[in-house]
């Protein structure tokens, strides 16, 4: 039996779990790249450092993006990921495909590139793992002009807006989460393919306060689904819950974190105090029969959400509790196309969106983009009793 | 490193075409530079946008900012594409001699 080339990797494959390892080695037969990368690795793990070189700028004819260069550092002792690189593909709103559709694309890249993907990349996009540079235009016009699809965003630009698959399949979504996402996409193509920012930006779109796509840690500029005036309760359904032992007091009125429910034993009734009522969505997810979102539905805009690189992670502050999001979406992009201005305008180079706040502060920033502070912006009133003054002010 | 002929002398270039030896730029090296980045021949425009990359690189030791490229320009960023397909960083800078800038993917 001849000995394996890749011993340390194989140890990830004799876990419980699925293992890339077994998958790349799939396509190792068939392309010598992933045979490649595999013994690259190998040695990655050998040598405890990566041996992908930093960098690396390829692309296609009028983009800015969607291209990752990947270059091995030891070109002579793995030729066939000497060039490695990656490409994002914007993904259609809410990962919704038909079957035609991803043999296409398996098809192109399998006549392109490695036959390597990655469903999906944390941004959202389809990611196709390793080709050349020069099979880059030819697979991008093929995947374009063929299959429909576009590229994704990458560097210091837009990146591919994402969503939760909202009202396809989820009685709780309280906007069309697919049509504000693919309208997004469509409008702001420059801002996604021509990068011109001092960083990343990214716009992630949840159909309601459970936020399934985590909008509010993932993304520079959450829009998460809400609703204005009160949930709806069906009583009838509610007694069906007691009837059936569900035990409301406990696992519903107790955990509301406002105490904005009660229930009346006797009357067997809930009842609401709507002006308490954050909308965090417990109850609906614990009674989904007797209860339902209200029916005055918009979105709450948050700012400033991101992961660790310069700074800490941030999550994203409330900016505007709540907007109506109906086609064409016009309030929404007036005031995005501001924030951006403001940022481009005050960020430093690798600097997000919810930095530039930091470092500024948050009443600067609401004051240049023209919103009001408001109430919802805070976790809590502060015990601080000294009050922010500006010169001007009398 | 591999080589390439520009501007009819040999010059050391990174695997994304890259001139390794920025004190040897000089227009004719940019001119080949751009043939093979689908800008040549290269309008005043595009000179503008090279001559001001060069000055800032040379004053600063990095490419500039896109905001401050297009303000002190007064080109946009549209043009600057239709002027170099590759964009600012793979087209413009390129043909510039600057270094490859480094980005986040």
């Amino acid at each position: 039996m001849s000995e394996s080339e890749t011993p340390r990797l194989d140890q990830l494959e004799t876990g419980p779990w699925p293992s890339f390892v077994s998958e790349i080695k799939k396509m190792a037969g068939r392309k010598p790249a992933a045979r490649d990368l595999l013994r690259q690795m190998e040695l990655s793990y050998k040598d405890r450092v990566t041996h992908w070189k930093h960098g690396g700028i390829v692309g296609i004819r009028s983009y800015g993006g969607g291209v990752i260069g990947r270059y091995s550092d030891s070109p002579e002792q793995f030729p066939d990921v000497a060039a490695f690189h990656t490409i994002r593909v914007n993904q259609p709103s809410g990962w919704f495909y038909s079957t035609k559709a991803l043999r296409q694309i398996c098809d192109i890249w399998e006549k392109y590139g490695s036959g390597l993907t990655n469903f999906h990349g944390s941004t959202g996009d389809i990611i196709l793992l390793g080709t050349t540079t020069e099979k880059l235009q030819p697979c991008f016009n093929e995947l374009s002009d063929e299959a429909g699809f576009d590229l994704g965003g990458s560097g210091s630009a837009l990146r591919t807006p994402s969503c939760c698959l909202g009202p396809a399949r989820c009685e709780w979504s309280c906007i069309d989460t697919l049509d504000l996402c693919n309208d997004l996409t469509h409008s702001f193509q420059d801002e996604l393919h021509r990068p011109a920012w001092p960083y990343k930006f990214k716009i992630k779109i949840s159909g309601c306060p459970n936020d399934c796509v985590a909008s509010i840690a993932r993304s520079d500029l959450p829009i998460i689904g809400t609703w204005r005036d009160s949930l709806r309760i069906d009583q009838e359904e509610v007694r069906k819950y007691a009837a059936d032992g569900f035990d409301i007091e406990n696992e519903v009125v107790a955990l509301c974190p406002t105490d904005a429910l009660e229930w009346d034993e006797k009357t067997l009734t809930l009842k609401l105090k709507a002006e308490d009522c954050v909308r965090c969505m417990h109850c609906i997810n614990r009674m989904p029969k007797a209860l339902r979102p209200g029916l005055e539905r918009g979105a709450t805009l948050l700012i400033g959400g991101k992961a660790p690189i310069m700074k800490g992670a941030f999550l994203s502050w409330v900016l505007v509790p709540f907007m109506p999001m109906t086609p064409p979406y016009t309030e929404f992009k007036v005031l995005v196309r501001k924030i951006w201005d403001w940022w481009d305008e005050n960020g430093k180079t690798r600097e997000r969106v919810g930095e530039v706040i930091e470092r500024l502060g948050m009443a600067r920033f609401l004051r240049d983009v023209g919103l009001k502070p408001l109430p919802q912006m805070v976790f809590r009133p502060r015990a601080n009793p000294y009050v922010f003054w500006r010169s001007e002010q009398k | 490193m591999p080589k390439a002929k520009l501007g009819g002398a040999e010059i050391e270039v990174d695997e994304d075409g890259f001139i390794q030896e920025p004190d040897k730029w000089n227009q004719a090296i940019a001119e080949d530079i751009a043939r093979t980045e689908e800008a040549f021949p290269m309008k005043e425009d595009a000179w503008k946008l090279v001559n001001y990359l060069r000055k800032y690189y040379l004053d600063f030791g990095i490419a500039p900012p896109i905001r401050m490229l297009t303000k002190q320009t007064g080109i946009d960023l549209k043009t600057i594409y239709r002027l170099f397909p590759g964009g600012p960083a793979k087209g413009a800078c390129k043909v510039a001699g600057l270094p490859k800038p480094t980005g986040c993917v």
